[in-house]
Order: C-alpha cells, then sequence, then structure tokens
C-alpha cells in the first residue's frame, strides 16, 4: 500500500514538474491531458485506498529519513488510515472536477499551461499535508500549499490587486505559521518526536504539566501546545482575526477559488486540529478557545456576506463562516462533525465556485451582481447546479450541508466545553445569516429583472460541456454525500481510532445509533429549519419582491452598514497600521540607528579618516595584485617578528 | 578508497598556482584567461568532491591531516586537516567559484585576468582557511584572503568603492589584528600553533574572557554581528556580483566558523559568560535588521541586511546552547549548532543566487534600484520563475534549503528559551515581508517603463549559473540528512568541548 500512497503523490507531481519544465513545447492539448491524467491516476487510486481501509487496512510507515538532528530521525512517510483516506479522496475528487473545468474557463489565457502546472502541484502539495505521519510532512505540504495559494492569487501578475493580495496571503498565512513552528518545537521538546504515533503515545503523560513563561507565570503544557497549534490552523484556515487574506484571495481565477480557497487547501487547519484530536482532547482550555474563535468567525464573517455585491466575495464569506463552523464543531470534540461538514462543504462551495465561475463567463467578467438577474433561463444546468450547491449551503433537509450542518450545531449544544452555549447560540444565528445571504445571492443573479447592459444580454448562453460536467460531477455529492456518509462517519463506526473520542461527555454519543432518516424527519423539530426559513424568507422579501427595501434599510442603519462593507476595519487597521508602522520602523531603525548612531558615532571617527587614509593608500594603489600580497606578507613578518622579539 | 594525496595543499595550491599563471599572462588573451580560469575552477571542485568522497563520517578526529614543519623558530607547522564542519565549506568555496567564474564570463571587460586570478586565490587562501589546523597559517589565510576581495572590490566595483573598499578592510583588519594577539598569546602559553592544542589547554576565566574578546572582535565583524554590520551593505553595493557572491557565501562563513574552531572549544566557559550577550546580538540581528531589510530600496542593500538575517539564526544556534537544561539539553544543543552550520550552508547557496539574480539585471539595466524594475516577469518569464524561486528558498520555504537551518534553530531554541524562539520565529513573516515585497515590486506587477519591456531573458550561461544552484537548494531542502551527516560526529565532540569547563 506505501507504493499506492506514494504514487498518488508522485503522479500530479510528475505532471508539474512535466509542465514546467516542457509545457510550452508540449502545447495545450497535451498539458490537459497529462495533468487530467495524472491527477485521474491519483483520484482513482485515493478511491482504492479508501475502500481498503474500509476493510481494515492501515499503513504508518517512513519513506525516508529526511534528516537526523539532535540524536532524533526526522522522517518523510505515509498515515494511511480512515481520516486521511477521505480526505485524499475528496481533495483528488474536487482537483479532478476543477481540473476538467479549467479547461474551459481558462482556455483564452495565455498563462494557461502555468496554470495546469500550478494546481497540478497543489494537488501534490495537499496531498502530501494529508498523508503525513509526521509534524514535519504536515508543514512542508502546508507551506506548499501555501506558495502555490501565492502564485495562483498572484497568477494574473500585472494586476497590481493580485500581487498585493498574493503577498498579503502569504504574510497573513505566516503569522499562523509562526505559532504553528513554536507548536512544533514544544511537540519535540515535550515527546522528543515529530511523529504522531509516538506523540499521541506520550501526550497523556504531558496532561498536568505546566510551563514556566517567565515573570512566574505558568501555564499548562498541553494548552499551551494546542493554541500555538491553532494559530498555525488560524492563518490556513482563515479564522478571526487572521481572516483578511481570504476574501482578496478572490483575486485569482475561479476554478482556484474553489479548489484552494474553498474545497481544500483552507481546510488544511481543519484537518491539523481533527488529526491532533488525541492531543486536543487533554487540552479543554485549547478546545474552548478553538470554539468561541470559530462561532465568532462563523457569524460575523456571514454577516460580511450580506452586504458584499461581488458574486465571488460573498461565496468567499461564506466560505469563512463555514470554515467557522467546522473549527467550532472540532472546538466541541465533536471531531467527527467538524470533518463531515468540512467533506460536505468541500463538494457542495467547489460547485457554487464553479457554478459562479460560469456565471462569470457567461457575463464577460462581470462580477457584480447588481449587474445580474434573471440568468436561470439562459443558463439552465449551472441555475439547477448552483440552486443544489445553495440548498446544500443553507443546510435545507435532505442536502448534504444539512446532515453535516445541524448535526455539527447539535453536537456544539451537547458539549460540556467551556463556552459552548455562547457558540450554539452564534451558530444558530448564524444559520439564519447563511440563509440570507445565500438566497439573496441566489434571487440577485438567477431571479429578478435581467439589469445587465444589453451587449452583455445578447450573448448569453449556457457553458461549454468541460464547465457543466464538472458542476454536475459536484452537483452529485452536494446531493447525495449527507444520506451516505451521515452514519459511518458520525456513528464512530468509519473513523475508529483516528480521532480521539473526548474523555467524559461525547458529543456525538447521541448519533451513535440515528439513520440518516431518521435524522432527516428530525428537521421538523429543530429550530435551525425554521431560522434557514426566516432567512429565505427575508431574502426573498427583500429581493424578490421588494427590491427598493435594502437599500432603504442600509440608509437606514448607515454607520452599522458602513462598518460592514468595510469588514469591522480589520483591513483598515492592518493597512493602515500593520504595514505602514513596520516600515516606519524599519526606516527609523535604519536611519538613526544604523546610519547614525553607529556610522554616525562609531565609525565617523574611523570614516573622516578614510579621506586621509584613502589619500595615502591611492599611492599604493597601484592595481597589481603581487604588490598587496608581498605588502601582506611583509606586514606579516614585521607582526611575527615583532612578537619573536618580545618573548 | 582514494590514494594518500596531499589533497587539502592541493586544494589551497592548485587555484593560487592557477591565479598565479593568470597574473603572469596579464591582459595578453583575456578570452584564454577565462577558459583557463574556469578549467582551474571545475579542477578545484572535483577535487572538493574527492575529498568529499574519501571523507569518513562517523569521527570527529581530523582527517586527510598533513603537517609539516613551517617556522621552526615558533613551533609553528604547515598543519592542515578537515573535519565534518570544514569539509562542507571547503566544497561550498569551490562550488561558488565556479559560478562565480561563469557570472563575470562576459561582465568584467577590464583587466580580466586580473580579475579572475583574484577569485582564484581567494579560492585558495579560503580553503587554507577552512584547512588551517595551525593558528598563525590560520591567521595568514584568514588576512590573505582579504586582499583580493579588497582589490575586487576596489578595482571593478561600483562609483562608491574606494568608500566601501576601505571600510571592508579597516573594519575586517582592525578586527582581526586583535585575533593575531590571542594567537600569539596562546602559542606562547601552549608551546606550539596548534589549534587543537589550543583547544586542549587548561586556561582561566580571565585569560579565556580575553581571548573570547579579541577573538569576538574579529570573528563579530565578518558575520557579521549587530552592531558592527555596517560595512556589509555598503561593500556588497559597491562590489561586482561575483565579489557580492563570495563575500555572502563564503566570507561571511568565516566568522561564523572561527566561532566553532577558536571561540567555543578554545575559550568554552567565556562563552558560556558572554552567551547571553552573544544570543542577544544574534536576536536583535534577526528582528531589528528585519525591518531595516523591508524598507531597502537598492536590491544589493536589501539581500546584504537579508543576510544578516540569517547570520543571527547562526550564532544564535551556537550559543544558544549555554542555556539549555533538562533531559534533552545535549541533543538541542546538538541541533542548535547543526542548525547553525546548515544555515551557513544554505545561506551560501541562496544568498548567492539572489546576489547573481540582481547581477542579471544589474548587467541588462544598470541599475539595483527596486523602483526601476517592475513586470519583470512579462518580459523574463524564466527568470522571473528563477528569481521567485531563490526568493523562497530565502524566505525559508520548506522543500528548500533555506528552511532546514532556521528550523532546526527555532526548535532547538525553544529548549533554551520559548521567547527566544519566538523573537528568532518573528522571521518567518517579516523574512517573507521584505523578501516577497522585493519580489513583488520587481518581478511582478505591470510593466513600469520601455526598458523593462525590451529586457531579454536569461541566456544559456545565465541560465547555467542559476540552475547549478537550483539543484543544490532543492536536493538539500529535500533531504538534507547528507550534509547533517557529514557534520554529526564533529558537532558532537564540539558541543563537548564547549559544555565542558576548561578552568584549571
Amino acid at each position: 500500500m506505501a507504493t499506492l500512497a506514494l504514487w498518488i503523490l508522485l503522479s500530479p507531481l510528475l505532471a508539474a514538474l512535466i509542465t514546467a519544465l516542457a509545457g510550452s513545447r508540449l502545447g495545450r492539448r497535451c498539458t490537459h491531458v497529462l495533468t487530467i491524467a495524472g491527477v485521474a491516476v491519483s483520484c482513482i487510486l485515493s478511491f482504492w485506498i479508501l475502500l481498503r481501509v474500509l476493510v481494515g487496512a492501515h499503513l504508518d510507515a517512513p519513506l525516508y529519513t529526511w534528516m537526523v538532528s539532535g540524536g532524533i530521525p526526522f522522517q518523510i512517510g505515509f498515515l494511511i488510515d480512515p481520516l486521511s483516506a477521505l480526505l485524499a479522496l475528496v481533495v483528488t475528487f474536487v482537483s479532478l472536477a476543477v481540473h476538467i473545468y479549467s479547461i474551459g474557463y481558462m482556455a483564452d489565457d495565455p498563462g494557461e499551461i502555468r496554470f495546469f502546472g500550478y494546481i497540478s502541484l497543489f494537488t501534490f502539495a495537499m496531498l502530501l499535508l494529508v498523508l503525513a505521519n509526521n509534524f514535519l510532512q504536515l508543514f512542508i505540504g502546508w507551506e506548499g500549499v501555501g506558495l502555490v495559494s501565492y502564485l495562483l492569487i498572484g497568477f494574473w501578475f500585472e494586476k497590481p490587486t493580485a500581487t498585493a493580495a498574493a503577498l498579503k496571503a502569504f504574510v497573513v498565512n505566516r503569522i499562523g505559521d509562526l505559532g504553528f513552528i513554536l507548536g512544533i518545537a514544544m511537540v519535540l521538546h515535550y515527546t522528543g518526536s515529530l511523529t504522531y504515533a509516538s506523540v499521541f503515545a506520550r501526550v497523556p503523560a504531558l496532561a498536568g504539566r505546566t510551563v514556566g513563561l517567565g515573570f512566574g507565570w505558568r501555564v499548562p503544557v498541553l494548552t499551551l501546545m494546542g493554541l500555538l497549534l491553532f494559530v498555525g490552523a488560524m492563518g490556513k484556515s482563515a479564522q478571526i482575526p487572521l481572516h483578511v487574506w481570504l476574501p482578496d484571495s478572490m483575486e485569482g481565477p475561479t476554478p482556484i477559488s474553489a479548489l484552494i480557497h474553498a474545497a481544500t487547501m483552507v481546510t488544511a487547519g481543519v484537518y491539523l486540529v481533527a488529526r491532533l484530536s488525541p492531543l486536543y482532547i487533554h487540552a479543554p482550555d485549547a478546545l474552548g478557545v478553538i470554539l468561541v474563535i470559530g462561532s465568532l468567525t462563523a457569524f460575523f464573517m456571514g454577516i460580511l456576506g450580506v452586504v458584499a455585491t461581488d458574486i465571488k466575495r460573498v461565496i468567499a464569506y461564506s466560505t469563512l463562516s463555514q470554515l467557522g463552523y467546522m473549527m467550532a464543531g472540532l472546538g466541541a470534540s465533536a471531531f467527527a462533525a467538524g470533518i463531515f461538514h468540512l467533506v460536505t462543504h468541500a463538494f457542495f462551495k467547489a460547485l457554487l465556485f464553479l457554478a459562479a465561475g460560469s456565471v462569470i463567463i457567461a457575463m464577460h467578467h462581470e462580477q457584480d451582481m447588481r449587474k445580474m438577474g434573471g440568468l436561470r433561463k439562459y443558463l439552465p444546468v449551472t441555475y439547477v447546479t448552483f440552486l443544489v450547491g445553495s440548498l446544500a449551503l443553507v443546510a435545507f433537509p435532505g442536502f448534504s450541508g444539512y446532515f453535516s450542518k445541524d448535526a455539527l450545531i447539535d453536537a456544539v449544544g451537547q458539549s460540556p466545553i467551556p463556552g459552548a452555549a455562547f457558540a450554539y447560540t452564534l451558530l444558530l444565528l448564524s444559520v439564519f445569516v447563511t440563509a440570507l445571504y445565500t438566497f439573496r445571492m441566489l434571487f440577485l443573479v438567477f431571479h429578478g429583472p435581467e439589469r445587465m447592459g444589453e451587449g452583455i444580454r445578447a450573448h448569453l448562453h449556457e457553458s461549454s460541456w468541460v464547465v457543466t460536467l464538472p458542476l454536475v460531477m459536484l452537483a452529485v455529492p452536494a446531493l447525495a454525500v449527507g444520506w451516505i456518509l451521515f452514519h459511518p462517519l458520525l456513528g464512530g463506526s468509519f473513523f475508529g481510532s483516528s480521532l480521539a473520542t473526548p474523555v467524559g461527555i461525547n458529543p456525538l454519543a447521541s448519533f451513535a445509533h440515528l439513520s440518516p432518516w431518521r435524522f432527516f424527519l428530525a428537521a421538523w423539530d429543530a429550530p435551525s429549519f425554521y431560522l434557514m426559513l426566516a432567512g429565505l424568507g427575508v431574502a426573498a422579501y427583500g429581493y424578490l419582491w421588494r427590491p427598493e427595501w435594502p437599500a432603504r434599510l442600509a440608509a437606514r442603519i448607515h454607520p452599522l452598514y458602513r462598518l460592514l462593507v468595510q469588514g469591522y476595519y480589520f483591513d483598515a487597521f492592518y493597512l493602515r497600521l500593520g504595514a505602514p508602522g513596520s516600515v516606519r520602523l524599519g526606516r527609523s531603525l535604519w536611519k538613526w540607528g544604523d546610519e547614525r548612531a553607529i556610522d554616525g558615532l562609531g565609525v565617523n571617527g574611523t570614516a573622516s579618516r578614510i579621506g586621509w587614509l584613502g589619500a595615502l593608500v591611492r599611492r599604493f594603489q597601484t592595481g597589481f595584485l603581487y604588490q598587496y600580497a608581498f605588502t601582506m606578507v611583509a606586514a606579516l613578518v614585521v607582526l611575527v617578528s615583532w612578537a619573536l622579539v618580545r618573548y | 578508497m582514494i590514494p594518500a594525496w596531499p589533497w587539502l595543499s592541493l586544494l589551497i595550491g592548485f587555484p593560487v598556482a592557477g591565479g598565479l599563471v593568470l597574473l603572469a599572462l596579464g591582459s595578453r588573451a583575456p578570452s584564454f584567461a577565462r577558459s583557463f580560469a574556469l578549467v582551474t575552477s571545475i579542477v578545484a571542485f572535483a577535487l572538493s568532491v574527492i575529498v568529499w568522497i574519501g571523507f569518513r563520517d562517523g569521527t570527529a578526529s581530523m582527517q586527510f591531516v598533513e603537517r609539516i614543519g613551517w617556522i621552526p623558530l615558533l613551533h609553528a607547522n604547515y598543519h592542515l586537516g578537515i573535519d565534518g564542519i570544514s569539509l562542507p565549506f571547503l566544497v561550498l568555496t569551490t562550488f561558488s567559484t565556479v559560478l562565480v567564474v561563469l557570472a563575470g564570463w562576459r561582465v568584467i571587460e577590464y583587466k580580466q585576468a586580473a580579475y579572475f586570478a583574484a577569485f582564484l586565490l581567494m579560492e585558495g587562501f579560503m580553503n587554507g582557511v577552512f584547512a588551517a589546523l595551525d593558528g598563525l597559517l590560520f591567521y595568514f589565510f584568514w588576512e590573505a584572503m582579504l586582499i583580493p576581495m579588497f582589490l575586487i572590490i576596489g578595482v571593478w566595483g561600483g562609483p562608491r568603492r574606494i568608500y566601501a573598499s576601505f571600510k571592508f578592510f579597516l573594519y575586517t583588519f582592525l578586527g582581526s589584528v586583535l585575533m593575531l594577539v590571542a594567537l600569539i598569546y596562546l602559542g606562547v602559553r601552549t608551546g606550539s600553533y596548534d589549534l587543537l592544542a589550543f583547544q586542549r589547554a587548561p586556561l582561566g576565566l580571565g585569560t579565556q574572557i580575553w581571548l573570547f574578546i579579541a577573538f569576538l572582535l574579529a570573528f563579530a565583524v565578518k558575520v557579521p554581528m549587530w552592531p558592527v554590520h555596517t560595512w556589509l551593505p555598503d561593500a556588497h553595493v559597491e562590489a561586482p556580483t561575483g565579489g557580492s557572491v563570495i563575500l555572502a557565501a563564503i566570507m561571511l562563513k568565516m566568522g561564523a566558523y572561527g566561532f566553532l574552531r577558536l571561540s567555543l572549544p578554545i575559550a568554552p566557559d567565556a562563552s558560556r559568560y558572554f552567551s547571553g550577550l552573544m544570543v542577544a546580538l544574534s536576536l536583535v540581528a534577526i528582528v531589528y535588521i528585519g525591518f531595516v531589510a523591508l524598507v531597502q530600496t537598492d536590491m544589493k542593500k536589501l539581500i546584504a541586511y537579508s543576510s544578516i538575517v540569517h547570520m543571527g539564526f547562526v550564532t544564535l544556534g551556537f550559543f544558544a546552547l549555554f542555556f539549555m537544561a533538562g533531559a534533552s539539553a545535549i541533543e538541542a544543543a546538538r541541533m542548535g549548532i547543526q542548525g547553525g552550520i546548515f544555515q551557513m550552508i544554505s545561506h551560501g547557496l541562496v544568498a548567492a543566487a539572489l546576489f547573481l539574480c540582481v547581477g542579471v539585471l544589474y548587467d541588462r539595466l544598470h541599475s539595483r534600484d527596486i523602483a526601476t524594475y517592475g513586470g519583470v516577469a512579462r518580459s523574463m518569464p524564466v527568470f522571473g520563475a528563477l528569481f521567485v524561486f531563490f526568493a523562497m528558498a530565502n524566505v525559508g520555504l520548506p522543500g528548500t534549503s533555506g528552511f532546514v537551518g532556521e528550523f532546526q534553530v527555532i526548535l532547538a531554541t525553544w529548549v533554551a528559551n520559548p521567547w527566544w524562539s519566538l523573537l528568532a520565529a518573528l522571521n518567518l513573516v517579516i523574512g517573507a515581508g521584505f523578501t516577497l515585497w522585493l519580489i513583488k515590486r520587481v518581478v511582478f506587477g505591470p510593466i513600469v517603463n520601455e526598458p523593462v519591456a525590451k529586457l531579454p531573458d536569461v541566456t544559456v550561461r545565465e541560465r547555467l549559473f542559476l540552475f547549478l544552484l537550483v539543484i543544490p537548494v532543492l536536493l538539500f531542502g529535500l533531504w538534507p540528512a547528507p550534509i547533517l551527516d557529514v557534520m554529526r560526529a564533529s558537532v558532537a565532540h564540539l558541543v563537548h568541548q564547549a559544555l565542558m569547563s576548561k578552568i584549571p
């Protein structure tokens, strides 16, 4: 199985390498075939491995020794268990759909070949992360996906906004990585290993130990470790306050938004916390922080989706909000529920982004929803698939999102982790918000009056099959995957020991014997269903029946509206204080520290003498090396003789 | 396995002889001169590879030892030998020289033969520093290598080359004079100039402190450590590309190598005494200089400051070990030193590559000013990709060699003090900031002016030397084990020496 795992990784990598080295010679067609074949092989092998895992296969083995340092072998290796196998399949499947879609979406782009190379490289890095059996490889993959994300956000590198967004994404992610790497340092220090299995084996012994941080301040080892690692997850999974890079990442091509900034990379933080569940169950305080931050992200980022007018930005805020849900689920120690939502979200959110991309193509790269409307009759396939994605997103009973999200909210409600009641309330309110922004988007784009210009309307038509096929490919799991996975994932039979069961109350205990059908019927008893309907109702009122009403409301509550449009001023804060502050600090250190203090006071005495010395030495500066060599040796001889005379 | 030839003497003598031949040749046949220099540097590189092949891992004792009387009156010997710490630097030196010869192939028009001669002479002297086991011999090579560099900056440098070359020379020369005094003191005291005997000699704390200070002045300037770093940006800015490459790749490593070869083993108690200061200066270099790098408008200055940041990791890894306690202290100490050494090697590759990249641009538009460029990726796609790759290595992206050293130093420093680890790790953010901001302004964005639009992409020769650097950066990023295996035994021995008191 190690060979199979290796080929899952190698096939997209080889495709990317060949594309990078010979892509321009191979041409477009060849590159398409090559990269798609690479990912398809990977996808098929992932599926095969998942089947093997279902019958009990397991692999935890090193591939090679990366280095031995401080007596500790740092190895690259694979861990194939239900969690990684499931994620590998999701990643490769979505990636495959996006590869196919990109043939259509990127058709006229001069950088098309580079694009295909990047997404194959991304698939490799993501799989490296998912299949790792140790923190080192996880971090390598983690930074690898970050790199490709950087390159793809800045894909249209002549657009200043795109390169600025790319830089921002990388630097903000690096703030998260700062915490992550310190977390890794801590793991190594306290457990003497970076391999998951040995780390987890030693974690229980650390419960109750504290670490001194100076000034008499002591904190529990596992809490600090968990929090530091979570900082990494916050960067990658864009949790408040490190979320600012994700909305801007929409500068990248839409297929990338679907693959990297919705379905896979941004969920790496969620995967990280779930993967480390054996550690987190011993750190309830850290879980409490995750729970609260997750629910804050879910609620406050969701609201921003209600005021955004760019179709991709709405979906981006929705992604932030859904990532918050996943984190909150993990924080409630309902790890399986978090991962379940990750899986369903990967399908329906990739679907929404790709469908939005189809709209954007039809609209000739217009992304403002205020200039759309009534598109359903021009783009029937896109409309139906978008509707499926939307219903899954708002957790309409029967759609995949319903099973994962309502189960997650339910689990948070039952969690004993501190902060759970607060989080539960926020998550329920977010259901209303989700429905509101989703249906607002749906109505603005596909229903109501046609607000686009005549030139665009005349050319509106459904996209080609390479675009619609992936939509259908993703719509099927967006519909069905909830029914299939509900019981195995939440009932506990699938994950086995790959996700830890919390010490004490298990918030998922009530799902052990619940069938999806029973859960489906229970929808009518849950408050979330009615909150969702309320969101639908408000959206229908404001965007179908009384289109003038939202503008009036916005004018009424103008300060609040501005706060939302400005994204709570996070960006303003970072861009007015953080970045210029660093530049100002650097400039004063340079001008005052280096130039005035060090060179001015310390070196200036010497510097003024340089003029004199220069005049003197100019006479010797004949440009002939041997003279210098001779002078040097002579000087050495003089010095040595001086020393001889002295002693 | 390999014949018992005086390989180290060959590594020193062969390039020096080549340099002398070129000098004798003068400006008679410039195109022959460069071919001759290239062949000489490739042979020297091959010699170093042979030494690597013949080198036995797993022992800390000196190998390829050569020892003959030199100045009998002083008991100074021509004594050479290498261990796992010096070996990688020999290879790095010979490798960098090949690159420098390639980089100067067409660009240098004035006194071509002398230019290549200077680099070959310097290569021999630098190899001498890494191979010397005798104090006076070490000092001889140490000072000898300054002269070619001084000339390279002073003769082939930019408009302010005189100022920069004197600043460089005065700083480094004044620093090392005290080292000579310290070496003479040790020589008189132990009766020979054998560095290994110096390392064994028991010394009182007071003596050690004076020795440490004398060494520190020499080494801190070379590294360079804050606050004696201001010569470096000036020297880099004025130096020709080849000079910058050798300066960054090898010459900065001399200071750190000196800490390993002299300060830590000869004055371990003083090293412990000063370790707080050393750690503080290292952290200042990482954080303070990081911010300074952010605001540079000259590409070479920016990379020069970035070098200081990276060398901060090196000295942090070397001196944090005195603060480590607990069961894993020894292992963490080894990891810190290994990380520091790896960082030196990686920085040698990456900084060299970045200076070569700037050189490629400079050769075309004769400007190092960031504002001159913008949108280079459109006109020079291959170059853009390579520049971004090396920038990522500079940022310490895992999978490139830039990550390995920083990673180990951060992990090891945690054992000494978590807060220091945090300060060091700030470079993850600041380093990404200054490096990628540079990339954003130079490589990406719309094409800013007509000359940039017409830039020709990298030539075959430029591709050659840049790809030659891609290989080790990637290889040692994906598989650092070979380098670490070579140095493991020597590092373990060094940690043992550093933690063992020598006070009688």
